[in-house]
């Protein structure tokens, strides 16, 4: 009797996260439908307009889209080449060293930082040094943001991608160096492509993080309405408008701003979705 | 090169006047300071032979056999000391990754390169040295080394696919024709046989006798029937110790040490 | 090509490579190591700039308002007023989600743990990934549109329903994780033993795993810690403190998000984000040591 209740209850809770999600995606498609429907689907996604002002009101997502995007890959553009040379040192290099748990550790920190407490270092630390590098005169932009961004996911990529370089067998390894091969010619020829779509994987999850990433972006993007074309423009992203433009919204651009949220929401599980499976693939060998 | 007379094979017969290919001074290998898991081994090796090195596991046999292509060097921990000279050169004192190219060898398991395809993987040797082949150049050491492998027939028409696609048998021969492919002075193999089947085994033993024509063969064995079925000379190890070095026929009728002969007929081992 | 031409080829390059194999390597070491800069360049920035602020004052005042900051400042006084509540703030809202998260995230954790093939249990374990990927600020919508918009108030119930989203699927994770690692043994012995499928799940099961579970708890409350962008849109923030759960409740991550829109209040920004770090890296510390200790 006590069991069947008991297992009763965890069946139950397993419900609650289903019911949970279907409650999400049903809460921000109906909040969002009024904008879907003034605007169109596609209307309202390559629109670029994001005008409030009540005798024009106007909303598109597009912008936001683009700004989202333009930061998110090109974060992890920069974090390649910091994240990668970590995933080797602690997955191939220094594999189960002492040294390689304290870089790790010290690595795996950068995650436990807040997002506001990256705003602020940008703000008060890297923004000047963006002025003096004449980026552009506010310091402010997709520049700043992806920077800041790319420090946040090094963590994400860099962590996964050596626990899969390190699964690489050794026998596989030594077969490289019986027949003369460097360790980096090993690396390059053996080591990453058996690694590689274990590396793709932490990449798309960490590109996932980048996407949604909120507080750092909206103190150091600029905040302005505009399809960004080049890193020394300031925008915004999907995240940040939400953030930025919330608190003070209501009718039709608190229905677009849901919309925004969901199309954020559906990029993002995409994105997550892929890299899951990639990772479920792997594991089934 | 004057004492290395000593450590002439334990031979009745003469060795038809064969300068050594192979010649292993005083080498000695510890993983920890003060814990030798090879002490002080010397001995000849003849060109065209197959030599296998039996002994209990943990004596050491492995441990010799990889500080022969220099493997040792990949592992800081681990200290070799000692000469060896592959055919008058002293290769402690040569690049690892030359010796590597002039000292073949195949391991426990197949390790073809997962990424690679099966054309890929023999001439990965090539590759790694970052050694640039024409077509027809690359076709040719394809077509020859999977033929000396006796590979060439069976995946002639499957080239392209990966090498992990073939059976543990036919990766085998694969990572042979591999270490083949770049023509080393000496084969080193260490229990080439023991992950596989049978019918694989017996493959792989015939066509060591046939490797032997051209090349040098170590093999690495804790099965004693496989030693005495195709090797010329045979080492026996015991506790990180040469104990005795002899040709093959002799030391299985007629060893010299007790221990040998204790191995041989099983008392342990 | 001859055998002697490829030697030769191999034996010329061979310096090159070596060198370039050092290089490579030394180039991994270096990049490794600026990696490594930014979290000290922020925790000296954080820790140099406030620890003059880090006193008992900000544990026993509420944050000033604009004007008396104001005006200490131009009468060359440092600024008056602390966190507190903040500080309170932070541990009912994460308090309450905890409350909300641990049983619902360990029983989700148990099913999935104990029914591997079953198609319910596979997509409820897709669905927790979903959920682990969502970005913050869309949890902070549905929880205005769950909590604040019906209850027609922004509250610290609002808040902690968003941070519960957030972690559940972190726990439920660890939790199932842990028990998938011990051992089939274990379960068997208990009910062998003649005790109740509940019983050897609470009595052996849960106790076994306690090291992966607790840890996955602290390490979900550590990352929830600093959300800032969902509470922005749910608890909202109160220049008092409040234990009203119906309230409007500031937080730490809040109160910087203040301080750094209001150039008055600057002074205290990083004494907050201080004691924010050393809270969240104190429950990574306790997370590491824990699972240390209660190795399975």
């Amino acid at each position: 009797m006590k069991d069947r209740v008991f297992k009763g209850l965890l069946f139950a809770a397993a419900l609650i996260i289903l019911m949970l999600t279907a409650g999400i995606i049903y809460v921000l498609i109906k909040n969002s439908l009024d904008v879907f429907q003034t605007y169109g689907f596609f209307g309202f996604i390559f629109n670029a307009e994001w005008d409030p002002r009540s005798d024009s009101e106007e909303y598109g997502a597009w912008s936001f889209i683009i700004g989202t995007l333009f930061t998110a890959f090109f974060a992890l553009l920069l974090c390649i080449p910091f994240s990668l040379p970590v995933a080797l040192f602690n997955g191939e290099y220094f594999k189960g060293r002492k040294i390689s748990s304290v870089v790790g550790s010290v690595v795996d920190l950068l995650a436990g930082i807040p997002s506001i407490v990256y705003g602020l270092w940008g703000f008060y630390t890297l923004r000047p040094v963006v002025i003096q590098l004449g980026v552009n005169a506010s310091g402010f932009g997709i520049f700043l943001a992806s920077v800041v961004l790319a420090i946040m996911i090094i963590p994400y990529a860099s962590s996964l991608s050596a626990e899969f370089l390190s699964m690489i067998p050794d026998t596989v390894k030594e077969g490289a160096y019986s027949l003369g091969a460097t360790r980096a010619e090993t690396i390059w020829h053996v080591s990453l492509p058996m690694a590689s779509s274990g590396i793709v994987a932490a990449y798309i999850l960490a590109l996932g993080r980048a996407l949604g990433e909120t507080m750092a972006v909206t103190m150091l993007i600029g905040n302005t309405t505009n399809v960004p074309s080049s890193l020394r423009d300031t925008g915004n992203t999907m995240a940040s408008v939400i953030a930025n433009q919330f608190g003070e919204a209501d009718g039709l651009k608190l229905s677009a701003l849901i919309g925004i949220g969901l199309l954020l929401f559906v990029i993002t599980a995409i994105i997550n979705l892929i890299a899951k499976f990639i990772m479920k693939k792997l594991a089934a060998g | 090169m004057e004492n290395i007379t000593e450590n002439r094979l334990n031979n009745q017969e003469d060795n038809s006047g064969n300068e050594p290919i192979l010649v292993l001074k005083e080498v000695s290998v510890s993983y920890a300071p003060g814990k030798k898991a090879v002490d002080n081994v010397s001995a000849d090796i003849y060109p065209n032979t197959i030599t296998a090195i039996m002994g209990p596991s943990g004596c050491g046999k492995s441990t010799l056999l990889r500080a022969i292509n220099r493997m040792h060097d990949l592992y800081p921990n681990i200290v070799t000391s000692g000469d060896i000279y592959l055919k008058g050169k002293n290769i402690m004192k040569m690049n690892p990754m030359e010796v590597r190219r002039m000292a073949g060898m195949v391991f426990q398991t197949p390790n073809p390169f997962p990424t690679m395809s099966i054309y890929d993987n023999v001439l990965a040797g090539y590759r790694l040295n970052g050694i640039k082949l024409k077509k027809n150049e690359k076709d040719e050491i394809v077509r020859k080394s999977l033929t000396a492998v006796a590979l060439w027939d069976e995946v002639k028409d499957v080239m392209n696919r990966r090498g992990s696609f073939l059976s543990g048998g036919q990766q085998q021969r694969l990572c042979i024709a591999r270490a083949l492919a770049l023509k080393p002075e000496v084969l080193l193999m260490d229990e080439p046989t023991s992950a596989l089947d049978p019918v694989s085994t017996n493959k792989i033993e015939e066509l060591l006798l046939e490797l032997k024509k051209n090349f040098t063969i170590l093999i690495v064995t804790h099965n004693m029937s496989q030693a005495a079925r195709i090797s010329d000379n045979s080492m026996f190890m015991y506790l990180g110790d040469l104990v005795e070095y002899a040709p093959t026929k002799q030391m299985f009728t007629k060893p010299k040490n007790k221990k040998t002969e204790e191995y041989l007929t099983g008392i342990f081992g | 090509m001859k055998d002697k031409d490829r030697d030769k080829m191999m034996w010329s390059n061979i310096k090159k490579r070596s060198a370039k194999d050092k290089i490579v390597f030394g180039a991994i070491c270096f990049f490794s190591f600026l990696s490594m800069i930014p979290l000290f360049l922020i925790i000296w920035e954080v820790v140099s700039k406030g620890y003059k602020n880090f006193n008992w004052r900000l544990f026993t005042q509420v944050a000033p308002s604009s004007m008396d900051a104001l005006i200490a400042k131009m009468s060359g006084e440092p600024i008056p007023g602390g966190i507190l509540n903040g500080i309170t703030g932070t541990f009912l809202i994460v308090g309450l989600a905890v409350l909300f998260t641990v049983p619902l995230g360990l029983f989700v954790g148990i099913y999935l743990s104990e029914h591997r093939d079953n198609k319910f249990a596979q997509t409820v374990s897709y669905l927790t990934d979903l959920l682990q990927g969502m970005p913050s600020i869309v949890i902070g919508i549905i929880a205005y549109i769950w909590v604040v918009k019906p209850l027609g108030s922004y509250s610290a119930l609002a808040g902690s329903v968003a941070l519960t989203i957030m972690m559940l699927p972190m726990v439920v994770r660890s939790t199932e994780e842990t028990l998938k690692m011990l051992p089939h043994s274990l379960k068997e012995a208990g009910l062998a033993l003649g005790a109740s499928y509940t019983d050897v799940i609470f009595k052996v099961m849960v106790p076994s795993g306690f090291g992966g579970i607790f840890t996955g708890i602290l390490l979900a409350v550590s990352r929830v810690m600093g959300e800032t962008a969902p509470l922005m849109l749910t608890a909202l923030g109160a220049s008092v403190v409040n234990w009203n759960i119906l309230e409007p409740t500031a937080a730490i991550p809040l109160l910087i998000w203040d301080f750094y829109n209001d150039p008055n209040l600057v002074d205290i920004i990083w004494s907050a984000s201080l004691l924010l770090l050393i809270v969240i890296f104190l429950l990574n510390w306790l997370a590491k040591i824990v699972a240390r200790k209660w190795k399975i």
